[in-house]
This record gives C-alpha cells, structure tokens and sequence, in this order.
C-alpha cells in the first residue's frame, strides 16, 4: 500500500479497495515499525489521525471528496496545530501546543487529508542537515550515518521511506529543495506569496515558503494546489488564482527553453553529481527541450547575502519568544532580566543563537548600512540576475546542492561550510521564484537532485516539466533498502 | 543670563477606529484583561499583521488638515526592544517613510498674535499593552488588551517657546484630531498624551540646548507643569555650572517634579528595519481626494467664519470653536435664537459655561439644549423677558422645568412694557414715598436708583427697566 | 569584520539571550568566521540600487475596520506559564 502514488490511493479509495482508515493504520504501522531507525516523526497523533481517516471515509462516500481526502500525510512542526503540540524543533516550544490552526493545516483539514503526526526540523528551521533539532538528528534512509539535510529532513526522511505519501516542508533557504535532492524524493517550493504564511512559525518572513514533499510531481501538484492560495491573514499573501496543476502535466516539452546558469556548474560541484544533472538534462533535450547556456552573475553573493537577511529577520522575530506568554520558562527568575536572558539562553540550541547574534548585529546601530542595506542591495542584484535571464529561457535547471548527503556531525563545527551547501538554492529565495527538486540519479547508492527554477507563479511549468522527467525516468520510483 | 526654551512634543493621539491597527480585535476601552488580546495581538508564534483600513483614512485626514504631504508610499518598520508590555519584542512602527509630514499648524498666542508650529511628521504604530504592579506575590500583570491600539504620533518641530505654547499647540491638536473625529480624546483612559522634549540655550545661540524628554504627560495641566519644571531644573543646573544631560525623566504629578527614568536610560539601540510581514502602503491621488471630501470645516476656518457671521470678536470665535461640540452647540443657539450671534455668545461663554464648569460638565452633557437656550434668547431679544429674569428662567430649564416660553407662561414672568400699567405702579410707589420724593426734588437725584428698585420689587422685576427709568424721570419733575 | 569575546556580549544582551561565559569564545570565532564572509558583499558597487525589502513589487492590502476577533483568553492562557486573574505574570518591573 505505501508504494502507490496519491493517485493510485485516491482511486483505490473511490474504488472501495481499501477505506482511508486501513490506509492510514499501514503509514502509523510503518511509521512504528521505521521511525527509530530515522527519528523523522517527533509528534505522533495516531488517534486523531484515525478519527479524520474515518470522516473522510464518510466524506468519500458523499462524492464531495477532493483528490487530498483520505491521503494521509505528515507535517512539518514548523505549522501551528491546534491543540497538538508544536515545537519547531525547539525546546523553547517544546511545552506549546498550538491554540489555533495554520492556515495550511486548515486547508488541508478542510481537503479531508489526514494528519499523521508533526515531522522533526532543524530547530526554528535554521540548518542544513537536520542536526539542530531539540529532538536529536534525522537520519537519511538511504544511509542511516548520514543527514537528510534540512531543514525538512524530517519530511524528506520519511517521504522517501514511504512512512507516509506526502508531507508539508517550508523552504527559506532551499530547506525543501535540498532535503528532497539528499533523501531522493521530489519537494517544491512555490513562488513567495503562493501559500500563506499565517501560523507557520517564522524564520526569515521575505523568504519563508511552503510547499510538498512527495515522492512524484504528479502526487506534489495535487498537495500544492491543495495548500496554495490567498490568504486575507497573511499580508504578503497574493490575491491571484490557483492554477491547476494537475491539470497541466501533461503538457509537451518540445519547445521549452532550459537555461544552465554556468556559475552552477563550477567550482565547489562534486564531479560526480555533477555528472547526473548533465545526463538528467540529457533526458530533457530528448523530450525536446532547447538548451542552452546562461549567465547569473551574482551568483556567489547569494549565500553572504541570505546570511545578513536571514539572520536579521530571525533576531527579530525570535523575539516574542521570550517566557512570558508561551513556550519555555526558566526556573525562578529572579527579576525582568533575568526571565528573558535565561529563558532565551536555556530554550535555544548553538545555530539558532549564532543567527540571533548575527542578526541583532547586522542590524545594529552603525552596522545597518554596512550590512543589512547593503546585503538587501545586492538582493535585488540577485533578482535582476534572474528577471533577465527569464528573458531567453523558460526553466533553469542546475544541481539543487553540489553534494550529495553528507556524513553527520561532518559539518556541524564548521557553519560556512555547512552553509555553502544551500549556494544553489538561497538565491531562488532572495528572488521569490518558484523552485524544485527531483531525483535524478545516484551517485555511490545515494540520491542527486535536480534542480528547476521557474520564472514568478511558473509553479505549473515547473510540476510539467518534473513530471514528463518522471515519465520516462525511474529515479523517483526507487527506495532506499530497508524502506522498500 | 537670558535663557530661551527650546521645545517640541510628540504626540500620541489613540485612532478612534473599532478593530486594533493589525488585528480584528476590539479596541473598546474597559474590558477584563486580555479577553481581547486576541492571536495577533499576543505575538504568537505563527501570527501576521494585516493593516487596518481605517487607520490608512484617518492619517490622511490629519495631514490634509495640517497641511502636511501625505505619503504615497509609506512603509511599516520594526522597532526592537524587550519589555513584557511588547508581545513580539518589536513594536510596529513607521521609521524612515511615515505616511504624514512636513505640515503645520498655527497658534494663537496670548499677545494676540499667531505662531506657526512646523509638523515634522505623523507616524502609524501600534500601542503596547499595560503592566499592573499590583501585588501578585512580588509579581507583576500584564494586560495585552491595549496592544495594537492603533496610535499616530505627531511629531512637531522644535518650535514651540514655553510651556504656555505648548499647551496651546497641544490644545489645538487636541481640538483638531477632535474635529476630525480620528480620535476621542480622552486622556483620563490614555486616548491622547504626549512627550516632551525640553532644552534651553541662552538668548540668541542658534545651536541647540541637550534636551531631556518628559514622558507619558497626560493632562494639560500637566505638561505646563511638567516643562516649566524642567525648564528651571535645566537653569539650575546650568547655572550651577552642571551640564544637561540627554535623558527620558518621568513627570510625577504629586511631587510636581521630573525625574530621570533610570531602568530606561541604559543606551537603546532600536534596531529599526522595514517589518517583512507587511507591505509599503500605496495612497493614490484618488484616496486623497476622497478623503479630503470629508474634511469637515476646521476650527481656524470656522472661528474666522464666527467673526465674520456673527460679529464675533476673535477671541470669542477662538474660545467658540476650541471644540466641534461647543461650536455646534453656538450655532444652534443661534439659530434657534433667531440669528442674535454675539447674544447667544455671551449666554454660552457665560451662564451656560459657568454652570458646566461648576458642575465639572462637558458641552456635551449641558442640562439645557441649544433649542432651548435659543429660544429663551429669542424671548430677551423680542423684550418678553428682561436680562436678570432671563437668568431665572435659565435656572428653571436647567432643572428640567420645561423650555422658556411655558416657565415664562407659568411663573407669570413677562415684562410689563405697557406704560399705563408701569405709570400706575410708579404712581404708588410715589404715593408711598413722600419724603423721599421731596429729597429728590431737593437735589438728591441718586435717589432715582431707590425708586428704580422699589418699582422692580413692586412688579417682582418683571416691568421693563428702560420704561421704568425713563417714566420715574417725567413723573419727578 | 571580527568580533571580540566583549562584542559578543553587548549583542547578547541586546538579544537578552543567555550565553556562557564559556561559551563566548567559540561565538566569538564562529562569528567572526561567519562576518568575514559576508564581507565580501563589501566588494559589490551597490551605489543607487535600491534594497529590497520583498520579493514581489506588491503594496499592501487592507482590512475593513471591523471586529472580527472574540475573547479566547481561556484558550491562549492554557500554554502560559505563569498567569493570575487573567494577567500574564512576569518578575517586578521596576519603572
């Protein structure tokens, strides 16, 4: 049962070959018998998730059921859950159960999809591997010494062990792209504005996005068309139709434009991953794809310029975090100072403080323009790299990250180096786009992502040109042994 | 040495709208605390801020008022700081492009002239909540209803001169934002208080005095106080060859004293940047014009429209229109008290008023209308009663006797005009009177005023005083 | 651009968070390492472009002024950790 598609399971239950109920007791037996190999699932809810499997047996049978209802799914902690407990990976949230709903978690509810549980995540989604969590690291399934990357390594983990079919990831800095690429799964993450932000705890707000994780563009689409949309609670929510991304799948290639920007096909890209993209666009030229060589110049800047953004937001909006009206208290704070410092101190992990100091210096007085000014300059640098290069081509495509997954506690020492592993996916966040990843080759049994970048709202295109790949290629159809 | 006073107040004026600025709670005041503190208002994690229409309209109408550009394109900033009346750690705020600036407004001094007090800027933020330091076990309480209250702090120039003009300028903000019905003005329940910055410098040095900010002011009474104290406490200092140093003190009323706000005073660095949550406002030519259509007639308009209309003299038509209430209440009275302008002045701006001040009422809350009062009025003017028995009929409908003309009918009240019947009272009191009468004649004419008197106690006031005197005059002869 | 063990706790405290003595070192090594690359953003000629706060060339929307929100004390208090008649409780302030 958990190697079919959403489709298949959507047509299954239709059918009356299985109730959503026995669909969702094989994701939580999975989930039982898998999870302490991968520590992907922090929160599980087995017992609402039976009572929203049942209402949408009932639903199904009403024919007003939608492609979602019945499927169950995990999600990431990062999403308000009312009355389920989340942390965001963190333990200053360890103690919050949510009061109110996401408006993902609502959209989704409202689809009929069934929760499983909340997915573990780098704490307050800063990380690239997964190794921030409050609640331990994530492993990769395909090897279970190395990281999913971050920070949906939860997600990621357990879409490609097929502990679930689908799960929510958010993407500030490639945190769905790159653990889809590390886990061989497909995630995308749409255009700024596409899916509202309202109680999805906040990281960088310019940059935060939400999107899927699944195991095919096809299953991607149906989430991502259930999870988009305008949101009148979320100011940067953009009032503008949701396409129907299932619809356009299909769609022919002959005719599409790729570009390769060549600054991602140089220095710091292992050969061998490197070797998989270039057969992965192989596949496109034979679907008829034009292809042709790109320039974004700004390239490099990208990641010292998230790393001035990023921060800055955080700082900030990691302040109401601060033991008064939610969340983690020190013990007998002795005055005002003391409730804060220790409660701040005690409830957030090393990354998570490194970025708060980053941030509160960047922005700091005598150090703003030199800093933020300047990183929010070379921002718009970054945009009009791609605005211009969206002139000639249709998609971009390149690596999602220039290794595959690394060794934990490899990195964890060393931030720069931890953070260079996003270079190819932080400035699609600093330019809003829409970008994605799909498996496309394995290099020594472990997954290589390819990445797609699509102009503003592409999100169509995109989820099209990712699944005429998957047509005629099986990379998104494998499993990690042990998983199978 | 000369000292002359540097200041400039800001201002916090409470936006009078129903829903908080970023959040569709409940602004009204009074409530149990924190039952409408709602998700956003708390900071919760997850939460957004989506603005407010209203606050977007009410800025406008105030920078179309003062004169000021109204910006079309603001944008919303994030000031930083820990404290737990601030949900979030940050306040929302504008910075850099505030939707309102570089207006003025005028004021009248006590010299009769004018003074024009530049507006630097008038800015959207949120209000943060209250801190009850009530005894909970050494604990303090906070109440988040007030955060979010949508404020716009008006920022004017350092041109103000003494506290005198600070009073007046804050006055005629108040009236202003009043008239524009942005805000209700009540600085008991916080809805409008100010800051001040105070310096000195000696006469004539154009560089400016370190100025200490008074925070938090929230009477009139107050922030003359406040500054005339600072403006000595800095003298002495100077003069005792100190230096003034660049501070926030805190006005105590009861010790009519300022003092330095040391838990505050260690160096804030805001760390202001634009809010990612919330996108720069864009206000269209098409939004002002709307707006501008709302205007209502302001009170310098007005008060110059007093003088002209009713030949009011300035300082009449000034203390007339220091409130749209009490302007409207005057025009009423006048309308009612067909036309007689500088009449119903003198009965608003003086019986009227002293009896509200007495009472520590409002205009709003007058025991008599302005229909009442103008018909009373109407009666004076067309001889039916005279001046002093007016005031006794104003007495009655002040206590709800009914309007002018049935007390007047009831109490028998009407003047006697007739010359017949005032001939014949007069005629007894002459009667009565003899010696007298024969002093009178002797060359005692004060003695006029005795017969005056004794005729108006015979007529219980009600014959009319010019016939009265001009008839006692032909029949002493 | 580096930053010196005292650095790193004048941004702590404007942070209010809670950093070890012991631990200021490291942060302050980590930090530096993190600011020195970002200063290559310093080599940029940035002169007259204008920063970018959003990703969309969007303003913003508004909302009618209208009370859409009820009282959900009861249900926001229940993850506070300290409350009293209806108040969030907090150490003294001291004014």
């Amino acid at each position: 049962m958990h190697q079919k598609t959403i489709v298949e399971m959507a047509a299954g239950l239709r059918a009356g070959e299985f109730s959503s109920e026995e669909l969702t007791r094989s994701c939580l037996q999975r989930i039982e018998t898998h999870d302490a190999q991968l520590n992907s699932v922090i929160t599980l809810t087995a017992e609402a998730a039976l009572a929203a499997a049942q209402a949408a047996d009932a639903r199904l049978k009403t024919g007003d059921a939608t492609p979602l209802t019945g499927i169950p799914y995990l999600h990431k902690d990062i999403f308000c859950t009312e009355g389920v407990r989340t942390s965001c990976g963190s333990r200053m949230l360890d103690n919050f159960e949510a009061p109110y709903d996401a408006t993902v978690t609502a959209r989704l509810k409202q689809a009929g999809a069934v929760m499983l549980g909340k997915t573990n995540m780098d704490e307050f989604a800063m990380g690239s591997s997964n190794e921030t969590s409050f609640y331990g690291a994530v492993k990769n399934p395909w090897d279970t010494e190395r990281v999913p990357g971050g920070s949906s390594g939860g997600s990621a983990a357990a879409v490609a062990a097929r502990l679930a079919p689908l799960a929510t990831g958010t993407d500030t800095g490639g945190s769905i792209r790159q653990p889809a690429a590390l886990c061989g799964i497909t995630g995308i993450k749409p255009t700024y504005g596409r899916v509202s932000r309202y109680g999805m705890i906040a990281f960088a707000s310019s940059l935060d996005q939400a999107g899927p994780l699944a195991t095919s563009a096809q299953d991607a689409a149906y989430m991502l068309e259930a999870m988009s949309g305008f949101d009148p609670r979320d100011s940067t929510s953009i009032d503008q139709p949701v396409e129907s991304y299932a619809q356009s799948l299909e769609q022919d290639l002959r005719g599409l434009t790729i570009g390769l920007p060549r600054e991602y096909f140089s220095e710091g890209l292992d050969a061998q991953v490197g070797a998989a993209v270039e057969a992965a666009i192989e596949e496109y030229r034979k679907l008829g794809a034009e292809v042709k060589e790109i320039s974004l110049p700004n390239t490099a800047l990208a990641v010292p310029a998230y790393y001035v953004v990023a921060p800055a937001e955080c700082s900030s909006n990691l302040s109401r975090m601060d033991g008064v009206r939610f969340g983690y208290r020190c013990e007998d704070p002795k005055d005002l100072e003391d409730l804060y410092t220790r409660s701040r101190g005690e409830g957030f992990g090393a990354e998570v403080k490194r970025r708060i100091l980053i941030g509160t210096y960047a922005l700091s007085a005598g150090y703003y323009d030199a800093y933020y000014l300047k990183a929010q300059q070379v921002r718009r640098l970054i945009r009009d790299d791609f605005v211009q290069a969206f002139k000639d081509v249709d998609i971009i495509m390149g690596p999602t990250s220039p290794n595959t997954a690394f060794r934990l506690g490899e990195r964890a020492d060393d931030p720069v180096t931890m953070y260079l592993s996003d270079i190819y996916t932080i400035a699609v966040n600093l330019a809003g786009l829409p970008g994605m990843s799909i498996p496309a080759g394995m290099v020594d049994g472990l997954p290589v992502g390819l990445q797609l970048i699509g102009d503003y709202f592409a999100e169509g295109r995109l989820l099209n040109a990712a699944h005429r790949f998957q047509q005629v290629t099986d990379w998104h159809t494998r499993m990690p042994a042990g998983f199978e | 040495m000369e000292w002359e006073v540097v200041i400039g107040l800001e201002i916090h004026a409470q936006l009078a709208t129903r829903s908080k600025i970023f959040s569709g709670a409940s602004t009204a005041y009074g409530a149990e605390p924190n039952t409408q503190a709602c998700a956003v208002d708390l900071g919760l994690p997850g939460v957004l801020p989506v603005l407010n229409a209203g606050v977007v309209g009410m800025a406008a109408k105030f920078g179309l008022a003062t004169h000021s550009t109204v910006a079309p394109r603001s944008v919303f900033a994030r000031k930083n700081y820990f404290y737990p009346d601030l949900p979030k750690g940050y306040q929302i705020s504008q910075f850099e492009l505030p939707i309102v600036h570089d207006g003025y407004l005028d004021i009248d001094l006590e010299d009769g002239s004018t003074r024009r007090i530049g507006i630097t800027r008038a800015h959207l933020e949120e209000d943060a909540g209250k801190s009850l330091h009530e005894d909970f076990q050494g604990m303090t309480g906070i109440d988040l209803n007030r955060a979010g209250t949508p404020l716009l702090e008006i920022v004017s120039e350092p041109d103000l001169r003494s506290a005198k003009q600070a009073v007046a300028y804050m006055k005629k903000i108040h009236a202003l934002v009043r008239y524009l019905d942005i805000c209700d003005g009540n600085m008991q329940e916080g809805s409008f208080r100010c800051d001040a910055n105070v310096s000195i410098r000696p006469k004539g040095q154009e560089e400016f005095g370190t100025r200490a900010e008074i925070k938090n002011i929230n009477s009139f009474r107050f922030v003359e106080r406040a500054i005339n104290y600072e403006i000595e406490r800095q003298i002495d200092v100077i003069e005792g060859g100190g230096t003034v140093v660049q501070e926030t003190r805190l006005y105590d009323a009861d010790k009519d004293e300022t003092r330095s706000m040391r838990s505050k005073e260690e160096a804030n660095d805001y760390r202001y940047f634009p809010d990612p949550d919330l996108l720069p406002v864009v206000i269209e030519p098409e939004f002002i014009e709307a707006v501008r259509k709302t205007l209502p007639e302001l009170p310098d308009r007005k008060c110059e429209r007093f003088t002209q209309d009713y030949g009011l003299s300035h300082a009449d038509a000034g203390a007339l229109t220091s409130s749209r209430e009490l302007a409207d209440f005057f025009e009423q009275t006048v309308k009612a008290a067909g036309g007689e302008g500088k009449l119903s002045a003198n009965w608003v701006m003086g019986e009227l008023s002293a009896l509200l001040n007495k009472a520590g009422k409002d205009i709003s809350e007058s025991p008599v209308s302005p229909e009442q009062l103008g018909g009373m009025l109407l009666r004076i003017s067309d001889g039916t009663i005279s001046g002093k028995i007016a005031k006794q009929v104003f007495e009655a409908m002040c206590n709800g006797e009914g309007d002018a003309d049935s007390i007047i009918e009831k109490q028998g009240l009407k003047q006697i005009t007739d010359s017949g019947a005032i001939e014949k009272i007069i005629r007894e009191v002459l009667d009565a009177n003899p010696k007298q009468v024969e002093q009178y004649k002797g060359g005692q004419e004060k003695l006029l005023g005795f017969f005056v008197g004794q005729v108006m106690k015979a007529t219980q006031g009600k014959a009319n005083p010019g016939e009265v005197n001009k008839i006692l005059k032909q029949m002493l002869v | 651009m580096s930053l010196d063990t005292e650095a790193v706790a004048r941004i702590a405290h404007l942070a209010r968070l809670g950093v070890d003595d012991s631990e200021h070192e490291s942060y302050a090594r980590n930090l530096s390492d993190i600011l020195s690359f970002i200063d290559q953003l310093n080599a940029v000629d940035t002169q007259g472009i204008e920063p970018m706060a959003h990703p969309l060339d969007a303003s913003q929307r508004l909302r009618p002024d209208e009370v859409t929100e009820t009282d959900q004390r009861e249900k926001f208090q229940k993850v506070a950790p300290s409350v009293e008649a209806g108040l969030y409780l907090v150490p003294k302030v001291i004014e």
